[in-house]
């Protein structure tokens, strides 16, 4: 079994958001780069499944030189190879998606696994792109995953509920919270990881269907008031304040 | 044309569609074009009700084969109806349906996506989208290179206006089976209430409501007031027996309802990545340092087990859920 992981590197969400002077970018000033959270659940699923019935898993990521540390740190963590395809830091989902599926096309992955959507970007669109262009199944927002001969069953989440999916492999499936507890890796892993390489390749040419053209920050929210006095009247003021001044009621 | 991709739920129109609808009619009114409503299913009985809010056009898609949702059949249904009508722009309320068929039509009609977004345009003859990015701490507006553009909105934000439309409606052909993945069986529903995304008021606890059986005073305060009850991760995860689909946060439900209250809630930037869109934010806490303070348009520092029995008894004496 071949499982492909894709790994975006995504600024920290404790990162001050600053806008670049081109007035449509992040400021990288400040920010410090991870993989992006529901990536590492992806990859955990990968390592389980090879540790479980045994699989080569391939970690991949679509960037710049600085997609590196994502690399890196998936093949510490039990990844067989990683291969970093470079373009510009441009694009957007779909251009992500043809480039990998340019790479994917021919190498026999019985399995692509992603995150649901990558933190801060959050348009959770890559995975489901790229199983149309490889004309595969998908299953999205999935916390429950097993494998039989050929066939994929996915519980996934739903608008308050779960439903369970069921495919043929190969497919892509994106991982939510709840897939599984992602592991440190270990000083053995971080050693075994320095040894290998990573693969570094031109990213097959794409047309990105939209463009971030402004970045802004969120208006501030006008300054709200504490409500003073006694459970009782503090209960009242509240209500009294939500109905007459905000009308929420 | 703007097609809009519609959900019906026990044959109603479900909210986030209507929703979605009522923005689609703005949009084409602005840039003179035709509202189409797409509807795809083994039953359409329903679809009707999408003239209610401005379809000129009803699009039924109906068929055994399209009994049980799947991702690969829907997307190519839409894309086959969108390029038969000659629509340019195709929207879909941001469900967990929406989210998982509107890009994967995208990618079939080579198009750009925009997930979630909180406000549309049309800007030379093109769709544009503004929505929140990097945990609601910034919004980007997306513009698009391709024909074809491709968006979802979020539950909550556009006003669901009536206004009637002609609803002519037209059959299409639905596949024919041998499809990729499909849907084999609901695990679990969203029960009678109505889900944390599309909820008008929410009531959230978090670490400081010390136990789940203390939720049951959310629970009652929410029914006094006609709301829903949702919880921060802290909460999710101590092993109260809170369900992860009530999480609120950067791992759990975005929500954008018009009144968020958050009781022992201390306001992580993880968990305001999920509720900053609230147009009203209420915090009771007893730490007045805390940060969900920042945010909330009125604040009681107090405690939770004090101050939440008498907002039920008020509300129930001011008769609030009850209109
Ligand atoms: C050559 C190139 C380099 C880019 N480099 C960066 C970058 O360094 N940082 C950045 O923020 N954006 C980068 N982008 C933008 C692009 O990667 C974004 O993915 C896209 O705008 C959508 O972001 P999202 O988080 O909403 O993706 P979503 O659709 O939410 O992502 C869903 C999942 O798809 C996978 N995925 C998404 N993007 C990538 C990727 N670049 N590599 C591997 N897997 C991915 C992940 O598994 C992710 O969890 C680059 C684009 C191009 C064309
Ligand atoms: C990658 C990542 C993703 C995450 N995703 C999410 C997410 O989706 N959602 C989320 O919520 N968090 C998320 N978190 C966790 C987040 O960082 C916080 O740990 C969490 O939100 C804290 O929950 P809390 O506010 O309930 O608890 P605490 O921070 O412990 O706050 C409890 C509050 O209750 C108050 N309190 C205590 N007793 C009382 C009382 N009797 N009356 C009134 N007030 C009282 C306290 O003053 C305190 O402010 C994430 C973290 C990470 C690293």
């Amino acid at each position: 079994m071949k499982i492909l992981v894709a790994l975006k590197q995504v600024p920290d969400t404790e990162s001050r958001i600053k806008v670049a002077a081109d007035g449509r970018s992040l400021d990288p000033a400040d920010v410090k780069w991870i993989t992006s959270p529901y990536d590492e659940y992806a990859l955990e699923e990968a390592i389980r499944i090879k540790e479980a019935k045994g699989a080569e898993v391939v970690a991949l990521s679509v960037g710049t030189d600085a997609a590196k540390d994502v690399l890196k740190n998936a093949l510490a963590l039990g990844a067989d190879t990683a291969v970093l395809l470079k373009g510009d830091g441009q694009g957007d989902a779909f251009a992500v998606a043809q480039m990998i599926a340019a790479y994917v096309k021919d190498k026999g992955f019985d399995l692509i696994l992603c995150g649901n959507k990558g933190l801060g970007g959050d348009n959770a669109a890559m995975g489901p792109m790229l199983a149309e262009l490889l004309g595969v199944g998908q299953a999205n927002v999935v916390v429950k995953l097993e494998l039989g001969e050929g066939t994929f069953s996915a519980e996934r989440e739903t608008d308050g509920g779960s439903e369970l999916v069921v495919g043929a492999l190969p497919a892509v499936i994106t991982a939510q919270k709840g897939l599984n507890e992602p592991r440190y890796a270990s000083l053995k892993g971080i050693m075994a990881a320095k040894k290998k390489t990573i693969e570094e390749l031109d990213a097959a040419p794409a047309v990105a269907g939209a463009q971030v053209s402004a970045l802004a920050l969120p208006p501030e929210r006008p300054a709200g008031r504490k409500l003073e006095g006694e459970p009782a009247a503090q209960a009242q003021a509240l209500l009294q304040a939500l109905k007459d001044e905000a009308k929420v009621f | 044309m703007i097609l809009v991709f519609c959900e019906l739920k026990d044959g109603q129109l479900r909210k986030p569609s209507a929703e979605a609808l009522s923005e689609g009619r703005r949009l084409a009114d602005a840039s003179g074009k035709q509202l189409g409503a797409l509807f795809v299913g083994a039953s359409c009985a329903g679809a009707a009700d999408a003239a209610k809010y401005g379809a000129d056009v009803i699009l039924t898609a109906e068929g055994g084969t399209l009994a049980s949702y799947s991702s690969d059949a829907f997307a190519q249904v839409v894309a086959d109806a969108v390029k038969a009508k000659g629509a340019t722009v195709l929207l879909a309320a941001a469900t967990a349906v929406g989210k998982d068929v509107a890009p994967r039509a995208a990618a079939r009609l080579a198009a750009g996506y925009a997930s979630d977004a909180t406000a549309l345009s049309i800007v030379d003859g093109k769709l544009q989208a503004v929505r929140p990015v990097y945990a609601g701490k910034a919004f980007a507006t997306t513009s698009f290179a391709s024909a074809f553009q491709v968006a979802t909105t979020r539950p909550n934000v556009f006003p669901a206006a009536e206004k009637a439309g002609a609803g002519a409606v037209e059959a299409l052909a639905a596949p024919t089976g041998d499809f990729k993945a499909v849907v084999k069986e609901i695990l679990a529903k969203a029960g009678g209430k109505v889900d944390l995304s599309e909820a008008n008021v929410i009531v959230s606890g978090g670490r400081g409501m010390k136990d789940g059986a203390n939720f049951k005073l959310l629970e009652e305060f929410a029914d006094a007031i006609g709301g829903v009850v949702g919880a921060s991760r802290a909460a999710v995860d101590a092993g109260w027996g809170l369900p992860h689909s009530m999480q609120v946060g950067q791992t759990g439900k975005v929500v954008s309802p018009t009144l968020y209250i958050a009781c022992g809630i201390s306001g992580a930037i993880q968990h305001i990545a999920g509720m900053s869109g609230s147009k009203f934010i209420v915090a009771i806490n007893k730490d007045p340092e805390a940060p969900i303070f920042k945010l909330a348009s009125y604040g009681i520092v107090g405690d939770l087990f004090e101050v939440v029995p008498e907002l039920t008894k008020a509300a129930k004496a001011m008769g609030i859920g009850s209109n």
